[in-house]
């Protein structure tokens, strides 16, 4: 369970683009990756054209999946195996909450086995199944996406705020003044993020910032203006801060128009995952895939379309610092797993 | 306590049922609070004799899922909301600002329609109507959601919240009608949160109303398209109007909405005959400039008549708010005075009891017509409509 399978090979392009655009292949070595600076952002684009199997229309490997996000997570913490990362993350016998985004139904949510992968994980870092909490806003969407709902006993916990409601007091940051969803601040004292990739008819892009619109009790308030200065405010509120850790975007299907919807039309399955400690280099990497495949499609820029993730850089500005905007100011490391 | 803003609503009352045996009996279980001053717990009539109980954060939204009516479908299963001026374009599975309409699969729906999370029976003056059959009682409902999200909101915990988060009972617009005449109420008061965002369903519970000879008032912050508030209002006797301030940049900053739709709708309400009043809630620093008073003044002199009632209510924090203090009384006498010497007729001061301001004085004769403390009549002079005195005639709906 500790290990991904050895039996393939594991061929790893590790790709540093700091001070580059995301995309622009520039072979490193592992020394270059080793002295980026500490201080320094960190996206992982972890990538395994393989991850279905030969058939692209195939399902998702478990094993692989699990593997994928080993690589990932040895390359944003580097350690030799896939234990350690976890350490800088949580601690043995805390409550942990995994946000997932169920909004699209089986075809465009969190996939169950991404969380399984980091069930996993979570349990050989010391963390209690029962002290796990896969959640979203509703029960019923949780289902729909695939998910197992369980309350109680001594499994993995899965379920919606709408089973425990949100906090009576509001909590408030510049724009936003919300009640947050008691998952959140009575049952975990680590949050995990796992958005997914996808493109937005209001913020241009939905990842890993616009996912915590998932636990305020009226995230309908904050849609105007392509989401500004909503989604930065909202991911300053100190309770959602204290709390998040990592961000794991499932980049295994994403959806680069007609978002955030499941519009089959408009998914590809970039078979990813996207990973970091900073949320807006996460998106901004996150646009820029999105923009590629747009590109790719024959579609207009988001910015043409009046609809740029304008969010990002207040989220970078002066008064949030919640992370890094301009990609010269982040690494970008690339892995394709090949076997 | 006395002195909160009036149209608090307590939606308490409804959700805790301490005798769920009355309910299939459609019992009012709850008597006349003391006195009416208190603005909350008047009556909580029982609803749930319609349904199950089917409160709870698990509700099943089938009950109260019912097409909007004012939407159009545009390309890639979105919708654009017609029926306030925000004009939401809504993706598939998503809601609307207000919260309670959703798109499913390039249908818009309404999930509040019958889905009524507080119910009491206020006197009338609590709305405030001061020109409408003073000292009857009002059958008062609302459903959650609103399409703007007013920082000193004091109903915020159902007015900002979706549906599914606010315990709710299952209220047909027939159901409604049949408790507003079984408590004798004339009138059904649409109120608390914000009826625009319901409107499908007020719109059935005055038809159902009017069927039964009861009346349908409507309290509204006036954001609304012109060809909804014609068709949704237009079923209404009387029509409320908070109007927030008269500067764009306050509804910018604090309301989150537009100030030139709402002068819009009250010219349409104009038109339309309809009896409307205004309240100003005035807060401190806020909206309280003698300049500002002295533009609405003149702009509702100018273009709605100087008959119109205009209500000037006391502040009190709330909601994001919390930082300014309570409005001084002489505030209000301010802006009153401005009002009225600008030639307005009916300029009132609310959320202040006992305050000679809350009567209703002749604009000929000078005399009090209808004297009032609180939300209380205390006596009403009017001889059909007019002055007994000077025999003026006072506009209103007196019968």
């Amino acid at each position: 369970m500790h290990s991904a399978p050895t039996s393939r090979r594991t061929f790893l392009r590790s790709i540093v683009a700091a001070g580059l655009a995301p995309g622009v292949a520039v072979p490193v070595t592992e020394t270059a990756v080793k002295a980026q600076s500490p201080a320094r952002s960190r996206v992982v684009y972890a990538e395994d054209p393989l991850l279905r199997g030969v058939d692209p229309g195939g399902s998702i490997g478990d094993s692989r999946l699990l593997s994928l996000l080993d690589q990932a997570m040895q390359h944003l913490f580097p350690a030799a195996g896939p234990f350690q990362p976890w350490d800088h993350i949580v601690r043995p016998g805390q409550r942990v909450a995994l946000k997932v985004n169920a909004l699209g139904g089986r075809g465009l949510s969190t996939h169950s086995a991404l969380v399984e992968a980091v069930c996993e994980r979570l349990r050989a870092a010391g963390v209690a199944a029962r002290d796990i909490v896969v959640f979203d806003r509703d029960t019923a969407e949780l289902e729909r996406a695939g998910f197992r709902i369980a309350a109680g006993g001594n499994g993995v916990q899965c379920y919606g705020t709408d089973r425990v409601g949100f906090t009576e007091d509001l909590y408030e940051y510049g724009s936003v003044g919300s009640r947050l969803s008691r998952i959140l601040t009575e049952r975990c004292d680590v949050l995990i993020n796992l958005p997914v990739l996808k493109d937005h008819d209001g913020a241009g892009v939905s990842v890993a910032l616009k996912n915590m619109y998932g636990v305020i009790h009226n995230p309908n308030k904050y849609h105007p203006n392509g989401c500004d200065p909503f989604i930065a405010d909202l991911n300053m509120l100190p309770e959602l801060r204290a709390r998040l850790r990592l961000h794991i975007c499932d980049a295994t299907t994403a959806c680069y128009e007609g978002g955030p919807a499941f519009k089959p039309e408009f998914t590809w399955r970039p078979n990813a995952l996207i990973v970091s400690q900073d949320p807006v280099a996460l998106d901004t990497v996150a646009w820029q895939a999105i923009e590629r495949k747009r590109a790719e499609k024959g579609l207009k820029t988001l910015e043409a379309e009046q609809r740029p993730p304008r969010y990002l850089a207040t989220a970078a500005n002066a008064d949030h610092r919640l992370g890094m905007h301009d990609p010269h100011q982040f690494d970008l490391v690339r892995t394709v797993t090949r076997s | 306590m006395l002195s909160r803003a009036t149209e608090a609503s307590s939606r308490t009352a409804l959700q805790a049922d301490p005798h769920p045996q009355l309910d299939r009996r459609s019992f009012l279980f709850c008597a006349a609070s003391a006195g009416l001053l208190c603005g909350a717990s008047v009556l909580a009539p029982s609803l749930r004799a319609a349904r199950p109980a089917s409160s709870g954060p698990s509700q099943d939204d089938g009950p109260f899922t019912v097409e909007a009516r004012f939407y159009k479908k545009l390309a890639n299963r979105k919708i654009q909301c017609q029926l306030c001026p925000r004009g939401c374009t809504v993706g598939d599975r998503e809601r609307g600002y207000c919260g309670v309409r959703e798109n499913r699969n390039g249908v818009y729906y309404t999930l509040v329609h019958s889905r009524v999370c507080a119910a009491h029976v206020d006197p009338i003056e609590k709305k405030p109507f001061f020109h409408y059959l003073p000292g009857t009682q009002a059958f008062s409902i609302a459903t959650a959601g609103c399409n703007v999200n007013c920082k000193f909101c004091q109903n915020w915990d159902i007015s900002q919240s979706r549906p599914e988060q606010v315990p709710a009972d299952y209220a047909p617009p027939e159901r409604i009608a049949a408790l507003a005449a079984q408590t004798r109420c004339p009138t059904i008061a649409y109120t608390y949160s914000e009826p625009v965002v319901f409107s499908e369903f007020l719109m059935d519970v005055a038809d159902a109303a009017h069927r039964q000879g009861i009346r349908s008032v409507v309290v509204s912050n006036g954001y609304i398209q012109e060809d909804a508030l014609r068709q949704a209002y237009g079923k209404m006797d009387a029509v409320k109007i908070d109007l927030k301030s008269f500067t764009e940049a306050f509804y910018r900053d604090v309301v989150a909405g537009e100030l030139k739709p709402v002068l819009g709708a009250l010219v349409t309400l104009r038109k339309m005959n309809k009896w409307t009043e205004i309240v100003y809630l005035t807060i401190p620093t806020l909206n309280d400039s003698s300049a500002e008073i002295r533009n609405l003044s003149q702009w509702i002199r100018d273009n709605l008549g100087p008959d119109v009632p205009l209500h000037f209510s006391q502040f009190h924090p709330e909601y994001l708010l919390k930082n300014l203090p309570i409005t001084p009384v002489s505030t209000l006498e301010r802006a009153r005075e401005i009002a009225l010497a600008e030639g307005l007729h009916y300029v009132y001061i609310g959320n202040v009891p006992g305050h000679p301001a809350e009567n209703t004085y002749c604009p000929q004769c000078k005399r009090a017509v209808i004297e009032r403390f609180g939300m209380e009549v205390r006596q009403n002079h009017l001889r059909r409509g007019a002055c007994p005195y000077c025999k003026q005639a006072i506009p209103g709906v007196w019968s």
